[in-house]
């Protein structure tokens, strides 16, 4: 039960329903699901017409960030192909986020 | 920020996949509990940049399969039912009951509407008073508070002519169901994005604890799947037992909590029979007794006689991971994707249905 | 009894099954069974392309066309798929009871004005009036007919070792259209439909190359094309997601209703494939008329003649035909 998608929240009318928009594809979500104060500009995940949840940009920015590093170590030699192991032992459970 | 295609990026893909071929030295049996994260694994071939040593097993997590025949025959009786329009969630059209489908009854004329939103239910009543509008409410945690809404609205609004054949089932109790089980071949789970952005991260942490198996809580872009394995390719090697919230960006500890208050206000517990697994206790819901006027079981005839399953499907061993699609004799011959037998080739999400169109002949 | 079903009529392996198994053993003939979009004729000294269409849309017009635009194009598309050059179409009209006449004429209007634009002209016709409830509004029919330029026959791609696979442009906008424009998905964006006469292109095409196989990739789309040929002319074919351009638009409503672009349809998009000698020269005229075309893959002999999509991170798997009745993903 998974089909879902990050959405930019553009207007919400009073009746606690937002028109949001993906990748040029705009449509009308319920809000009635979301417990907190949602604002126009805001990411929500959108599940068959309802909006799930609002998403933590910084959360999603965090987790970018902990790629680019990846990245930027394996270019810099600090992870080699061969050295993964070193790499790895950093990404344990519980260092991003 | 992109927060489509930044989780798709290929050379962050292409790295995790060096650092996941390098970590994993040992077999590794991950269940990937949602219908969705099989998808993406075949759409994205994902099962082929993580190394010979992975294995991924498909879960009981599309709501679609997982449909008893018996709950399809109640939902072609109901729509076959004169001044009714019967309403459900697309995919759940192609799946076959005992002796018919519901794409199959709209042909012979009976008025069967898929919806693309459960709200759609509420205009529809609206719109047809003199009618009778069931909806066949079907899906994990992730579309329960949906349903619950609609069942909130309807009373709001007093709404006479709607009613809910309610299908929810939730995701702990097969999972742990299926870790009951000794014979069961898995060692670490791939735990699910929606479903878990309305349950959050806690209620895996049980399951973690008592079966000793390390869970990594998902999102579905393939970024998000391949940290999340990386995740649990370490923590088998360090004989770890987490949870591992990787979709941190909408998964919370507590969830979705008004979505969680909303399920306890309209459904109650019961136990599910799930097509392949059987019989879990307490592992469906249904309305409250004190919402009968509005549930189609309790104000219609709903008692139907259904055919058991075909004994050559095999689906009950591929949920557990003993056995892969390739090996059952039913498998792309008489069971395919257009005349499904089992449960796992019914839904694209199924894992029999994934294999016959992404994997067949391989 | 067994029962037709929407998906018998979606261009998927239903709708296969139908033609292969039931209406080619009632009409059993070899030009038929060719599997061309147009069928080829040799009267006297010439050669003729001949082929029918019926369309029903909903709804009747949407962002970048209508129902008249389409009947038009698609006609005037398989006739040139197959090495003809369209000339004359015949056109037919079953109407509902209450439709409205002014409607009526914006179809016929754009027909027209469509016609020019391809070069044919609508030479004879029928009309057919339904009492209301019997047909949806209303269904058209062509059928046309071509002078051959140089035929094109599909199974000549079975016999090359190699053959480039090209695709005119971007794909999957007509359909991504068509489910916008359903009403209870209250979709909006600025996304048109593909839906145009090819005769340009393909003609420019024909006067400089000659095509092993040439297909308009409408109903199922690229994969029921790429799948068919595969099937029919005992070639497996390879191709690359990174080489087929989708549009953000289409990609959004992919994503969010759980489709494949590649099996959604097109109605001005077509596949074609040539010689390896010949790519470089049909991908130049091709870009001359949209810059998303590209080639996309090539055709392999092995003994599984299956399509093959390589993803953009390097890794393969088989691409599927599209099953008949879309319907939006829950799971």
């Amino acid at each position: 039960m998974c089909l879902s998608i990050p959405s930019k929240v553009v207007e919400i009318d009073e009746n606690n329903f937002a028109t949001v928009e993906t990748l040029g594809v705009k449509r009308g979500v319920s809000l009635d699901l979301i417990g907190e104060p949602v604002k126009v500009g805001e990411y929500v995940l959108i599940h068959v017409g309802f909006a799930m949840e609002k998403i933590d940009t910084k959360a999603a920015l965090e987790s970018l960030e902990f790629y680019k590093k990846i990245a930027k170590e394996m270019n810099d030699g600090t992870i080699s192909q061969d050295e993964g192991d070193m790499g790895l032992s950093k990404m344990n459970s519980n260092e991003k986020g | 920020m992109d927060l489509i295609n930044d989780f798709r990026d290929k050379t962050h893909i292409l790295n995790l996949s060096k650092l996941i071929k390098k970590a994993s030295n040992k077999p590794l049996n991950i269940m990937e509990i949602c219908g969705g994260h099989t998808h993406s694994i075949m759409k994205f071939g994902i099962d082929k940049l993580v190394g010979e040593n992975i294995k991924f097993i498909h879960g009981p997590g599309c709501p679609v399969c997982v449909m008893p025949r018996h709950n399809i025959d109640e939902a072609i009786k109901l729509s076959s039912m004169p001044n009714t329009i019967f309403t459900t969630l697309a995919d759940m059209l192609r799946v076959p009951g005992s002796f018919s489908t519901l794409q199959k009854q709209r042909a012979k004329g009976c008025d069967i509407r898929a919806l693309y939103s459960p709200l759609d239910a509420i205009n529809i009543a609206l719109e047809n008073p003199k009618k009778n509008v069931i909806f066949f409410a079907i899906g994990f945690e992730t579309t329960t508070p949906m349903s619950a809404v609609v069942v909130e609205k309807a009373l709001n609004l007093n709404l006479k002519n709607l009613f809910f054949h309610i299908n929810h089932v939730t995701v702990p109790a097969p999972v742990m169901a299926l870790l009951d089980d000794e014979n069961v071949k898995i060692d670490a789970f791939l735990g699910p994005s929606h479903v878990s952005v309305i349950i959050g991260s806690k209620p895996y942490e049980k399951i973690a604890k008592t079966y000793k198996k390390p869970i990594a809580i998902s999102g579905f872009e393939p970024l998000d799947m391949m940290d999340s394995i990386l995740n649990l390719v370490n923590q088998f090697n360090e004989n770890k037992f987490e949870v591992y919230n990787e979709y941190d960006r909408v998964v919370k500890p507590n969830g979705n909590e008004k979505a969680l208050n909303l399920i306890k206000k309209y459904f109650k517990e019961v136990d599910f029979s799930w097509r392949g697994l059987g019989l879990i206790p307490k592992s469906g819901l249904d309305l409250k007794g004190e919402f009968d006027a509005i549930n189609a079981r309790k104000v219609f005839d709903c008692s139907v006689e259904s055919k058991p399953e075909n004994k050559a499907c095999i689906c009950g061993e591929i949920l557990k991971g003993r056995k892969n699609p390739p090996d059952c004799k039913v498998f792309g011959k008489v069971c395919n994707p257009q005349n499904p037998l089992g449960s796992c080739m019914v839904s694209s999400e199924g894992a029999c249905a994934a294999y016959y169109k992404y994997k067949r002949g391989s | 009894m067994e029962k037709i079903l929407l998906s018998h009529g979606g261009g998927g392996e239903e709708m296969n099954a139908l033609i292969n198994d039931i209406i080619f053993k009632a009409f059993d003939n070899e030009i038929l069974k060719s599997a061309n979009d147009a069928a080829l004729l040799r009267l006297n000294s010439t050669n003729l392309a001949f082929t029918t269409d019926s369309f029903v849309v909903t709804p009747l017009f949407f962002s970048g066309g209508d129902i008249g635009k389409i009947a038009i194009c698609g006609t005037v598309n398989d006739l040139l798929m197959v090495g003809a050059k369209p000339l004359y179409l015949s056109c037919s009209f079953i109407i509902e009871e209450g439709f409205s006449i002014d409607e009526f004429k914006q179809i016929l209007n754009s027909m027209s004005k469509t016609a020019k634009k391809a070069g044919v002209f609508i030479v004879c016709g029928d009309t057919k009036v339904v009492p209301k409830g019997k047909c949806d509004k209303i269904f058209i029919n062509t059928s046309g007919v071509g002078e051959v330029i140089k035929e094109i026959n599909t199974i000549n791609l079975g016999s090359q070792q190699k053959a480039k696979i090209l695709v005119s442009g971007d794909i999957a906008r007509h359909g991504s259209v068509i489910m916008q424009a359903r009403d209870e998905l209250g979709f909006e964006s600025e996304l048109e439909s593909d839906c145009k006469p090819l005769n340009e292109v393909v003609l420019e095409i024909l006067k400089t190359i000659t095509p092993l196989a040439m297909r308009d990739a409408t109903r199922g789309g690229l994969s029921a094309v790429l799948n068919e040929w595969a099937k029919f002319c005992k070639v497996s074919i390879k191709v690359k997601e990174a080489r087929i351009k989708i549009s953000d638009e289409v990609m959004g409503i992919c994503e969010i209703l759980g489709f494949e672009p590649c099996d959604l349809a097109n109605e001005g998009t077509f596949v074609l494939a040539v010689e390896e000698k010949d790519a470089l020269k049909a991908l130049e005229i091709l870009q001359k008329f949209d810059k998303n075309a590209n080639i996309i893959g090539e055709t392999f002999k092995d003994d599984k003649n299956r399509v093959i999509l390589e993803t953009i991170y390097g890794v393969e798997r088989f691409l599927e035909p599209p099953k008949g009745e879309l319907l939006p993903r829950i799971c």
